[in-house]
């Protein structure tokens, strides 16, 4: 109340104008990027206690909530007459009865330096693929690991969840360092086995922090039992750690249709969320999978009517030519366009509780799109304890492996690694419509690439990255433009051979006009590429 | 690239989520209870089909105990913005009696709440309706999915939720099952005020504080907005300067002792607040598992 008597005294701003968003967090402090994490861990590593220790010293919890913790605690508590911090996080009757979580819990929360989106997530196997769901969001994971049991199968698995669904950074949280004596040497073993274990997996980093959450040591502030430790504490370490930007997107722009907004016959225009890069109006783009091109004629944002919108906001465009789009459909640039796909291989992470078999059919949503999927191929699964593959026929529930699926209808896709949105889906069972596999696409196979530069030379490799790979929309657009070249060359080379008389040089000036045009216009289309958004690319005079 | 800021991510992400609504399900409603969330959520839907209209109608679940206040300007609202408004009420409660003060918190939210929607989903059949709940407002919410699929008895399974990685939604469903979708999953109290302040969104006046005539009930500050309300032995009608953090059924809801009579003073008073917006709801101090029971029996 006297933060507010003081408030209260102080000339207020209100009714002016409120600034606009980005300054108003700016000028109070609090637009630090906003850090989403989750906990993982096995059961009772005591994830929930630590989620809860850390909201209670943020001063997240309310005094209210206290109250009721107080209660709860006496009823269900493990800690005697102490509170029991996992009960602030467990929310379901069945979570307190047992003392484990069996439910993605989503928490907010701040600091003064950050904001944080928490998903506290189950340790039991059984739950697995609720924490995977909580990994599909987040930049960085809490791997919690009991001080007294070392690294566990579960330990290896969420570690690798962790990475398959492209989390880079690691914090280990050695807990329950009270039981252990704080012994350095038992916090240095569990470090080596871990950094051991994971050393495939690709993390950009990967941090150890001596804690226990029941008794708070190391988790706010550095603890005095802890002395040969030298790192930050847990929380001070979550405010500084700054995440590794995800791989800086190519100029190509790409929108999943999700809704065709027609109010009117006057307006038609195609809603959605930017999936990647900036789109501005004026730009040539491609209907995919039709590949019909149209020009941005208007781009709406939440806002209003603006010029240009990037990744992540949600715009409703309108195209200046009427073109037959509808939802699930991708409009994107012409350049380092999604490749359109009926077969992809992908990785899969069994969630069903029915095993994965060849041959299975189901219902894949990727992005906005649907389509009938069936399961052709199973390469191999991947052993979860060393992450080595082998050969499989089916993938029981949690199990994870690399497949083939075709599809009814030709879809827009690219690369997990490059885009989450647009590489990575669900399969749902048409019967029970439960969800039973969260998939990874890979596009680019990795013996296609070691084939492509073991048997293709220096030059042949730079004529390949001009034109594109097989099936990617630059080479269709390569070959279109070569082949509309065919008749004006005739042309050339008949006015040659005829005006001089040498057939031989007429051939080779018909077939350099090809050649170089087109050549010369794929150059182009990659160098603005490379730049700004495209401005130009049909009619420029080839 | 432009940065979007942490609002403009919450605001994308909600309106993704109305859209695939829209576009998945066959006859959504945005349930409207009038308060802070719900204006929110209505000012999103706007947003969403701009500029056509959000292709689904607007629904109160009255309890006939709501603030007078909050009636009007529900009115006021769906008029302005030229929506269709379905207003139900359980009249089989109303003819049994039940209300806040003859038949307890428990019964009455049940019965008029609870009941009440239930009969109003499966009168229109409406297989998907918008909340504006939010994860941060209590513990059995905070592991709600964006998609709540109920049985076509409504109840919610939280053992058998589905998961949602990404930003990919199963929006598949049997026959009889129906979706409950808070595109406000990850906002928080703080989000929706600043929200408000920044879209200049209108609320109920409500929110800001007047004086108001208000008894000492049960520790908390309860309105008195007609005369159904009668005063106990001892007790004393007074006017205070009060607003309110939540609105809902006026004997049910609490106000707290405040000066903050815009905006900006909400803010900050919000932030300088030890206890959290539910605390003035009674419904939610049944016992500590109560929201988790309420839900599971088909409530928001």
């Amino acid at each position: 109340m006297a933060a507010l008597a003081k408030l209260k005294g102080q000339p207020t701003p209100a009714g002016q104008p409120h600034p606009a968003n980005d300054q108003g967090q700016n000028t109070e402090g609090s637009a630090r990027a906003l850090l989403r994490f989750i906990t993982c861990g096995s059961v009772d590593d005591g994830k929930s206690t630590l989620i809860g220790r850390i909201l209670y010293e943020a001063g997240a919890v309310f005094d209210d909530q206290l109250t009721a913790l107080d209660s709860d605690s006496r009823k269900f508590g493990t800690q005697g007459a102490a509170p029991d911090f996992a009960l602030l996080v467990d929310g379901l009757s069945a979570e307190r009865e047992q003392g484990i979580t069996i439910d993605v819990a989503y928490r907010y929360f701040s600091t003064d330096q950050r904001s944080f989106i928490v998903a506290d997530t189950p340790g039991h196997e059984q739950y697995t693929r609720n924490m995977a769901t909580g990994a599909s969001t987040a930049d960085l994971a809490i791997i919690l690991i009991d001080a007294r049991k070392g690294l566990l199968p579960q330990t290896r698995r969420h570690s690798f969840i962790v990475s398959l669904v492209g989390v880079r950074h690691v914090v280990v949280a050695v807990n329950k360092m009270d039981l252990v004596g704080y012994d350095e040497a038992v916090f240095r073993q569990i470090e080596h086995d871990y950094r051991k274990a994971v050393a495939g997996l690709g993390f950009a980093s990967i941090d150890f922090v001596p804690v226990s959450a029941r008794d708070g040591e190391n988790v706010t502030s550095l603890s005095a039992l802890t002395p040969w430790y030298r790192g930050p504490a847990l929380l001070p370490l979550l405010e500084s750690v700054v995440v590794v930007a995800e791989a800086e997107v190519e100029a190509g722009f790409a929108l999943p249709v999700q809704w065709v907004n027609r109010p009117d016959l006057d307006f038609r225009g195609f809603a959605g969320t930017v999936a990647r890069g900036r789109l501005r109006v004026g730009d040539v783009v491609a209907a995919l999978p039709s590949g019909r091109r149209s020009t941005i004629a208007r781009i709406l944002a939440p806002s209003g009517d603006v010029s240009q919108a990037s990744a992540g906001q949600s715009v409703t465009v309108t195209l200046a030519d009427e073109i037959d789009i509808s939802r699930g459909d991708v409009i994107a640039s012409v350049a380092h366009a999604p490749v359109v796909k009926q077969e992809l291989r992908a990785r899969l992470l069994w969630t069903g509780e029915a095993a994965l078999r060849e041959g299975g059919e189901f219902i894949l949503k990727l992005a906005t799109a649907t389509a009938n999927a069936q399961i052709v191929r199973l390469h191999h699964s991947v052993d979860i304890e060393s992450y080595a593959e082998a050969p499989a026929e089916s993938l029981a529930m949690n199990g994870i492996g690399l497949a083939t699926l075709t599809l009814d209808r030709q879809l827009a896709v690219l690369d997990y690694a490059r885009s989450r949105e647009l590489g990575g889906f669900i399969l749902i069972d048409r019967l029970s419509n439960q969800t039973v596999a969260f998939g990874f696409v890979e596009t680019r196979r990795a013996q296609d690439k070691a084939r492509s530069t073991a048997e293709t030379g220096g030059a042949a490799r730079a004529v390949l990255r001009l034109v594109g790979w097989r099936g990617a929309q630059e080479r269709r657009a390569w070959f279109e433009a070569a082949s509309w070249r065919l008749a004006s060359c005739l042309f050339v080379a008949a006015a040659v051979a005829l005006t001089t008389g040498q057939w031989a040089l007429a051939a080779a000036l018909g077939l350099s006009d090809t050649v170089l045009r087109p050549l010369l216009k794929g150059l182009h289309a990659r160098l603005w590429a490379r730049r700004a958004p495209p401005a130009l690319y049909d009619g420029a005079g080839i | 690239m432009i940065q979007l800021s942490h609002l403009q991510k919450l605001e994308a992400e909600a309106i993704f989520i109305i859209r695939e609504v829209a576009a998945t399900c066959e006859k959504p409603v945005l349930l409207y209870s009038i308060g802070k969330d719900s204006a929110v959520l209505l000012h999103l839907a706007m947003k969403a089909f701009y500029p056509g209209k959000p292709p689904f109608p607007l629904l109160h679940v009255d309890t006939t105990w709501k603030f007078r206040d909050m009636i009007a300007f529900r009115d006021q609202t769906a008029s302005r913005l030229g929506l269709d408004l379905i207003v139900h009420i359980n009249e089989e409660g109303v003819r049994a009696g039940v209300s806040p003060f003859a038949s307890g918190s428990r019964l009455h939210t049940d019965v008029m709440k609870t009941q009440g929607l239930k009969q109003a989903l499966d009168k229109y059949g409406f297989d998907a309706a918008f909340g504006g709940a939010r994860r941060d407002e209590e513990k059995s919410r905070a592991k709600e999915r964006v998609f709540s699929l109920r049985s076509a008895q409504h109840r919610w399974d939280p053992k058998s939720q589905r998961p949602e990685p990404w930003r990919l939604f199963n929006t598949r469903k049997g026959p009889g099952e129906s979706f409950r979708v808070f595109p406000l999953s990850n906002w928080t109290e703080k989000d929706v005020w600043d929200y408000i302040a920044l879209e200049n969104i209108p609320v109920v006046p409500l929110y800001f504080a007047a004086p108001r005539p208000v008894v000492r009930r049960n520790g908390a500050w309860i309105m008195r907005d007609d005369e159904r309300m009668e005063l106990l032995p001892g007790e004393q009608l007074e006017t205070r300067m009060v607003r309110f953090r939540t609105l809902g059924c006026y004997p049910l809801t609490g106000a707290v002792e405040s000066e903050a009579a815009n905006l900006t003073d909400i803010i900050a008073e919000m932030r300088a607040s030890r206890s959290s917006e539910r605390e003035g709801r009674v419904i939610d101090h049944d016992g500590s598992g109560s929201m988790e029971q309420k839900k599971q029996e088909g409530y928001f």
